[in-house]
C-alpha cells in the first residue's frame, strides 16, 4: 500500500504550493496577510483568536486527530496554532516555509466541516479560520494544484470540469434519449422558461456520472414534474473557488447560477445530491453577492424526494432490501437540518435502516469534503490515513448488518469509496436517487 | 505599607474598576462597529430564540454532547466559574467594601461558605494547570502566557484565603491580594481573559447560526 | 420591428392548439410569434423524428432531434435541428446550408434580421452569423456576443493549448477574444461579458490580468487601473466610452474607462443600463448587505428589497424605470421608487407603453397566467400567456394567451380591459 501523507511531518509535494511558494518574498507575504487580516477580515477573526482559551475541548470534534491518535497538531486549534494564530503573533512576519505549511494543513487538513464549533464551549469556527489562511494562501498563488485547476475551470466553463458550452446540452439530448428507451415520452425540457423547477448538478454529472442525469430525467419525468434545465452555462452548482478562497470567482459563479434561474423564470432550484454545491449556493456564494438568502430558493434532493414522496407523486414498487446505513453528509445536514428528511425518504424506499454512531449533526466527516479530495492525488493518503475513525464507524456498523452505504452527497460518496476500498469495507455505496431509480414504479 | 495598603484600596481600586469597565465595553463596542462595517450578513443570521438556545444549552451542565464526554472537566469547570464569578461579589467582606464605595447593600455568603468556594477555585486553577502540562491536545496549544493567566485568576484567591486564614503576615498577603485582584480585574478586557465578554456573543452567533440558516443543533 | 403594420383591427383570433395533442405523439411547449399570429411548437411524429407545427401545419422536414424553438423579433420561427449527427439553424422551416457537429446558443439581434449561433465543428469552435461561419476557429469558445444591431459577432476563444493540470501555463493567458472571427493579439487569463461601441469599432470585455487583477480590456488592450473583480461592460453611447462596475476595497462602484462615474460606492452594484436617449443611468444596486434598490444616475430609490431585483427596463422617453422585484417569497413590480401592491407567484419582464404612460407585464398565480397593467390585474386566468404589446399609439393592448387548451390572440382597447 503506498502510504504518501502517514506522517504529519512530511510534507506533501504539490506543484501548486511549490511554485507558488518558490515566487514568495517575506515582504510580499506580510502585506497579504495584514491585508487579509485587517483590510478584508473583521471582527470574528479578532474575537475568535482572543476568545480561545486554549482548552482543547475542540480536539475529539476532529476526525483527522482521532485517526491520527490523538496527535494534536491535528486538533481544530491546533491548526490554527499553526497556522493564523502563528501569523497574528507574528503580524504577518512569517517565512515561506511556514506559509507552504500554513497552506497544506488548511487547504488539506480541514474539510472545514465544522464539527468542531459544535463541541468547542464558545462555538469558535475553526472552519471558517482555515478558510481565511486559504484565502491568504490564495491571494499568495499557493493553492494545491489541483483544485487550482478546478477552479480555473469553473472560471471558463463556469462548470467545474471543463465541460464544454456544447458538451453539455450535447449530453443531456443523449441521456434523454437513452433514457427513452425505458420511457417513450420522457423528456428533459432545455431552456422552458416558466417551469416550475430547475434542475441543476454539479460538473462531473455530465462529464463521468450521466447515469444520474438518467435517472433523474426518469424521476422527474415520473413525477409529472414541471421542470427543465439551461442549456447555457449557469448549471453547474459546485463551486471549489469556495474553496480555494477565491471569493471573487466564487461571487462570479453564483451570480451566473442564480441569474440564470432567474432567465428561466423558475420558482425553485432543485440541486442533485451535493453537499458542498448546496453550501455555496444556500449559505456562502449568495452571502458574497449580498444575497442574505438564495434569491431563487433552493432546494437539495434530500428535500426534494421528500416531498415528492410525501405527496405521493412517486410510488415505491419494492423496498430495497439489503440493509442500509446512512452517512449524513456535513453540508446539508450540520449546513442545512435535512437529516430527519433523509431518514422519511429511506425508510420510505428501503426495508432496514440501521443508524451509524455518531449520526446525524454529529455525524464524521467523510475527509472528502470542503475542497480536499479535490486537492487530488497527492492527498488521497491524508484523506484516507486521516479518517480512519470513519473506517472504525462504518465496520461497526457494518458488523451490525448494513451493506449498503447511503452518502447523498458528492465528495463524501467519492471519498466513502476510497475509505471503502482502502480498509476493506466491502460496502455498496449509493446515492439516495441510485435506490429510489431502483425501487419506484416507473409509468410506462 | 499602610500607604501603599490605602492607594490600593483607594485609588487604584477605582482605577481598576474604571478600567475594567471602560475596556469592556470598548472591546465590546469596537468589536460591534467592527461587524457593522465589515460583517454585516452576521446581523442577518441573529436571532433572540436560537441565540438564548445555544446560551442556554452550554450554561447548562452536561446539556452538550461534549460536556457529557469529559465529565470531570464538566463538574470542574462549572464548579471553578460559578465560584471565581461569586466569591469576590458576594464575600462579606467585600460587601463591606460595597457598601463603603457604592452604597449598595449586597447579600453576603457565610464565611465557611465563601472559604470553601475559594478553595473550589484554587483547586480548579491547579486542576487545568495539570491539565495544560499532562493532556498532549492542551499542552500543544498552550503558550507562556496561559501559565501567567492562570496564576493571574488564582493569585487572588490565593492571597485572600492565606489572608483570611491570618497565617502568616496578614498585611503583606492583604495588600497582595488587593493588587493582584485588581490587576486581574484590569486583565479581563486585554487579555484572553476576555472570553468572559465575548462568550455570549459567539455563543449567540453560532446558535443564531445553526438554527436560523443551518437549521441544526450546536450543542 | 414595426407594430403598425399589424393586424390592430381583428379583436380575436383562435387556434385549436389542444387539438395538436391529438395529433402528434407529444407536443413540446409553444412559443407564439410576437404579432401573436402563430403558434408553434416542437412536435414528435414518430420514434426519433421531431417536426414543427405552425398554426396546426406541420413543416415538410422532419428531424431526428429539434430544440430552442424561437421567434425572432422580426417573426421568423428558429429552431436548432440535428439529422444524421450534423446540426443545423432551421429558419421557417428551412435549414441553414452549413452543417456542424453541434451548433447552440442562438441569438438575434434587436431587429430580428441577424441570427448567430456558436458551433463546434470536429472539435473546432466558432460562431456563425446569419449562415456564415467564421473562417477562423478556436480550440474552445464561451461567451458568444452578439451586437444589437447584428453586425458584429464575438467570443471568448482558447488561444494556446493547456492541458488542465498546467495551472501555471494557464495563469499565464490562454484566452483571448475573437470579433467577428478575428482574434485580438493579446491572451489573458480569463475573458467574460462583452459589450461593443454604437460604430462597431471597439469591443469591450471583462478580462482577468492574473488570477487577482481585473479590468476591462478594449479591443484588446486593458485600462490601466485593475480592481478585485468586474462586472461586464456597457457602451455609454453619448460619451462614446464603456462603463462598468468594479470592486475596489470591497465595494461596488462605476467607472468609465478608470475614472469614477458614480460617487458613490454600493455593496453590490450590476446590470447598468443607459435610457434610451443615453441620458439617464440606472444600476441594479445593493446600498447594504440584503437590502436592494435601483439606482439612477447614482442615486438610489427610497425603497429596499430583501430578495431580488431583476428584469430592469426604462421607458422609451427614458424617465421612468421599472424592475421585478422580489420580497418575503412574493414576486412583484416597482416602477419609479414605488412597489405595487399585488404580488404573484412569478412576473415577467415589464413592457412600457410606447407614451410612458402605461405598464404592463406578465404574470403567475396558483398555477395560471394573467396580465397586469398599471397594479391592475386582468380578470381572466389562462394555461399560458406571453408578454403584452401595446399598440403604437398607446390605445389598444394585443395579449396572446391559451385558454382552455385554445390559443387566442386578442386585441382589447386599453379603456376597455378593466371596465
Ligand atoms: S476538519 Fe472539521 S472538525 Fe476538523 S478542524 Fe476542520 S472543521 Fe474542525
Ligand atoms: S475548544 Fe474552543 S476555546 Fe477550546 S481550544 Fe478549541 S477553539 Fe479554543
Amino acid at each position: 500500500m503506498d502510504n504518501m501523507a502517514a506522517k504529519p511531518d512530511e510534507t506533501i509535494l504539490d506543484e501548486g504550493i511549490e511554485k507558488g511558494a518558490a515566487l514568495l518574498t517575506d515582504e510580499r507575504i506580510e502585506k497579504t496577510i495584514l491585508r487579509v487580516l485587517n483590510t478584508e477580515g473583521g471582527a470574528r477573526i479578532k474575537v475568535y483568536v482572543d476568545t480561545c482559551v486554549h482548552c482543547g475541548l475542540c480536539a475529539e470534534a476532529c476526525h483527522y486527530y482521532l485517526s491520527h491518535d490523538n496527535d494534536p497538531r491535528f486538533s481544530p486549534a491546533g491548526k490554527v496554532r499553526q497556522t493564523l494564530g502563528e501569523m497574528i503573533a507574528r503580524k504577518g512576519k512569517v517565512d515561506r516555509e511556514f506559509m507552504k505549511k500554513a497552506a497544506e494543513i488548511a487547504a488539506t487538513q480541514c474539510n472545514l466541516c465544522k464539527r468542531c464549533a459544535m463541541y468547542c464551549p464558545f462555538g469558535i469556527d475553526v472552519a471558517y479560520l482555515m478558510s481565511v489562511v486559504r484565502r491568504i494562501t490564495h491571494l499568495l498563488g499557493m493553492t494545491p494544484q489541483y483544485i487550482q485547476a478546478t477552479a480555473h475551470s469553473h472560471s471558463v466553463s463556469m462548470n467545474q470540469m471543463w465541460v464544454r458550452e456544447d458538451e453539455w446540452p450535447d449530453t443531456l439530448q443523449w441521456q434523454e434519449e437513452e433514457a427513452r428507451s425505458e420511457m417513450p415520452k420522457l423528456r428533459i425540457p432545455l431552456e422552458k422558461e416558466g417551469a416550475d423547477i430547475m434542475y441543476s448538478v454539479i460538473g462531473p454529472e455530465p462529464k463521468f456520472q450521466a447515469q444520474l442525469l438518467y435517472q433523474a430525467a426518469i424521476l422527474m419525468n415520473a413525477a409529472g414534474v414541471n421542470w427543465t434545465m439551461p442549456a447555457t452555462p449557469g448549471w453547474d452548482n459546485s463551486d471549489m473557488a469556495m474553496f480555494t478562497g477565491d471569493s471573487e470567482l466564487m461571487g462570479r459563479i453564483k451570480r451566473q447560477h442564480f441569474e440564470t434561474a432567474a432567465r428561466l423564470k423558475v420558482k425553485k432550484i432543485v440541486m442533485g445530491e451535493c453537499g458542498h454545491a448546496f453550501r455555496s449556493v444556500y449559505d456562502t456564494g449568495n452571502r458574497w453577492l449580498g444575497w442574505k438568502i438564495p434569491p431563487i430558493p433552493i432546494v437539495h434532493a434530500i428535500e426534494f424526494y421528500y416531498d415528492l414522496i410525501k405527496e405521493g407523486r412517486i410510488k415505491i414498487a419494492q423496498k430495497y432490501a439489503e440493509p442500509v446505513t446512512l452517512h449524513d453528509p456535513c453540508n446539508v445536514v450540520r449546513g442545512g437540518g435535512l437529516h430527519e428528511k433523509a431518514r422519511y425518504v429511506i425508510r420510505a424506499i428501503c426495508d432496514n435502516l440501521i443508524e451509524m454512531h455518531p449520526n446525524r449533526e454529529h455525524n464524521y466527516c467523510c475527509c472528502a469534503g470542503g475542497g480536499v479530495i479535490n486537492c487530488g492525488p497527492p492527498y488521497k493518503m491524508a484523506r484516507i490515513n486521516g479518517n480512519r475513525v470513519k473506517a472504525e464507524q462504518l465496520f461497526a456498523v457494518k458488523a451490525r448488518g448494513a451493506r449498503t452505504l447511503i452518502a447523498p452527497c458528492h465528495n463524501c460518496h467519492s471519498g466513502l469509496e476510497d475509505i471503502n476500498h482502502y480498509y476493506g469495507l466491502e460496502m455498496n455505496v449509493k446515492f439516495i436517487g441510485d435506490i429510489l431509480y431502483q425501487v419506484m414504479e416507473k409509468p410506462e | 505599607m499602610d500607604a501603599l495598603y490605602r492607594f490600593l484600596s483607594g485609588p487604584l481600586a477605582w482605577v481598576s474598576f474604571v478600567v475594567f469597565i471602560a475596556g469592556s465595553l470598548y472591546r465590546l463596542l469596537s468589536m460591534g462597529f467592527l461587524v457593522r462595517r465589515k460583517e454585516k450578513f452576521i446581523f442577518s443570521v441573529m436571532s433572540w430564540k436560537y441565540s438564548f438556545r445555544s446560551i442556554f444549552h452550554w450554561i447548562t451542565p452536561f446539556a452538550s454532547v461534549n460536556m457529557r464526554r469529559h465529565p470531570v472537566m464538566t463538574i470542574t469547570t462549572f464548579a471553578f466559574h460559578i465560584c471565581l464569578f461569586l466569591t469576590p461579589i458576594f464575600l462579606l467582606a467585600h460587601g463591606v467594601l460595597w457598601d463603603d464605595a457604592f452604597n449598595i447593600h449586597l447579600w453576603a455568603l457565610p464565611n465557611g461558605l465563601a472559604d470553601i468556594m475559594t478553595l473550589v477555585v484554587i483547586a480548579g486553577g491547579v486542576f487545568f494547570l495539570c491539565r495544560r502540562m499532562k493532556l498532549a491536545e492542551v499542552r500543544y496549544l498552550t503558550t507562556l502566557s496561559d501559565y501567567l493567566l492562570l496564576i493571574m485568576v488564582a493569585a487572588p484567591f490565593l492571597t485572600g484565603f492565606i489572608a483570611y486564614h491570618q497565617w502568616i503576615d496578614y498585611r503583606f498577603f492583604m495588600t497582595l491580594h488587593v493588587l493582584t485582584g485588581e490587576i486581574m480585574l484590569m486583565a479581563i478586557p486585554f487579555t484572553r481573559l476576555s472570553h468572559m465578554l465575548f462568550a455570549p456573543f459567539t455563543r449567540a452567533y453560532m446558535g443564531s447560526e445553526f438554527g436560523s440558516v443551518r437549521h441544526a443543533r450546536d450543542w | 420591428m414595426n407594430t403598425e403594420e399589424w393586424d390592430w383591427e381583428t379583436s380575436e383570433k383562435c387556434v385549436a392548439f389542444k387539438d395538436w395533442h391529438q395529433q402528434f405523439e407529444w407536443v413540446e411547449e409553444p412559443y407564439v410569434s410576437p404579432d401573436g399570429e402563430i403558434i408553434a411548437a416542437i412536435v414528435n411524429v414518430g420514434e426519433g423524428e421531431f417536426s414543427i407545427c405552425a398554426n396546426g401545419n406541420i413543416q415538410e422536414s422532419s428531424f431526428e432531434k429539434i430544440w430552442r424553438l424561437r421567434f425572432t423579433p422580426d417573426g421568423r420561427l428558429t429552431a436548432l435541428a440535428s439529422d444524421a449527427g450534423e446540426w443545423t439553424v432551421t429558419v421557417d422551416g428551412a435549414a441553414w446550408e452549413n452543417r456542424f457537429s453541434y451548433v447552440w446558443n442562438p441569438l438575434f439581434s434587436d431587429d430580428g434580421h441577424s441570427i448567430a449561433v456558436s458551433f463546434q465543428q470536429d472539435g473546432q469552435y466558432g460562431m456563425a452569423l446569419n449562415d456564415v461561419p467564421w473562417e477562423q476557429t478556436y480550440m474552445n469558445l464561451t461567451d458568444a456576443f452578439l451586437s444589437a444591431d447584428g453586425q458584429h459577432t464575438a467570443a471568448s476563444v482558447q488561444m494556446i493549448a493547456a492541458g488542465e493540470s498546467e495551472i501555471h501555463k494557464f495563469q499565464a493567458g490562454t484566452i483571448s477574444a475573437a470579433v467577428n472571427g478575428k482574434a485580438w493579439d493579446r491572451n489573458f487569463v480569463n475573458v467574460w461579458g462583452k459589450a461593443v461601441s454604437h460604430d462597431g469599432a471597439r469591443v469591450a470585455a471583462e478580462v482577468r490580468l492574473t488570477l487577482y487583477d481585473y479590468t476591462i480590456a478594449v479591443n484588446g488592450v486593458p485600462w490601466e487601473k485593475t480592481y478585485s473583480s468586474v462586472w461586464e461592460p456597457v457602451f455609454n453611447p453619448l460619451s462614446g466610452k464603456f462603463i462598468a462596475p468594479v470592486r475596489q476595497d470591497g465595494k461596488w462602484m462605476l467607472v468609465e474607462e478608470g475614472q469614477l462615474l458614480w460617487r458613490k460606492p454600493f455593496h453590490q452594484l450590476w446590470h447598468p443600463q443607459f435610457s434610451p436617449d443615453g441620458k439617464n443611468l440606472a444600476a441594479i444596486v445593493a446600498t447594504e448587505f440584503g437590502k436592494w434598490s435601483v439606482a439612477i444616475n447614482g442615486q438610489a430609490w427610497n425603497i429596499r428589497i430583501g430578495e431580488l431585483i431583476t428584469d430592469m427596463v426604462f421607458s422609451p422617453d427614458g424617465r421612468k424605470v421599472a424592475v421585478v422585484v422580489k420580497d418575503n417569497e412574493r414576486w412583484g413590480i416597482a416602477v419609479q421608487d414605488s412597489v405595487w401592491k399585488n404580488t404573484f407567484d412569478m412576473v415577467w419582464k415589464p413592457v412600457f407603453s410606447p407614451d410612458n404612460t402605461h405598464i404592463a407585464a406578465k404574470v403567475e398565480k396558483d398555477g395560471k397566467y394573467t396580465i397586469v397593467m398599471d397594479d391592475r390585474i386582468w380578470p381572466h386566468t389562462c394555461d399560458a400567456a406571453w408578454d403584452p404589446v401595446f399598440h403604437p399609439e398607446g390605445e389598444l393592448l394585443l395579449f396572446r394567451t391559451i385558454e382552455d387548451g385554445v390559443y387566442r390572440r386578442r386585441v382589447i382597447p386599453i379603456r376597455g380591459i378593466w371596465g
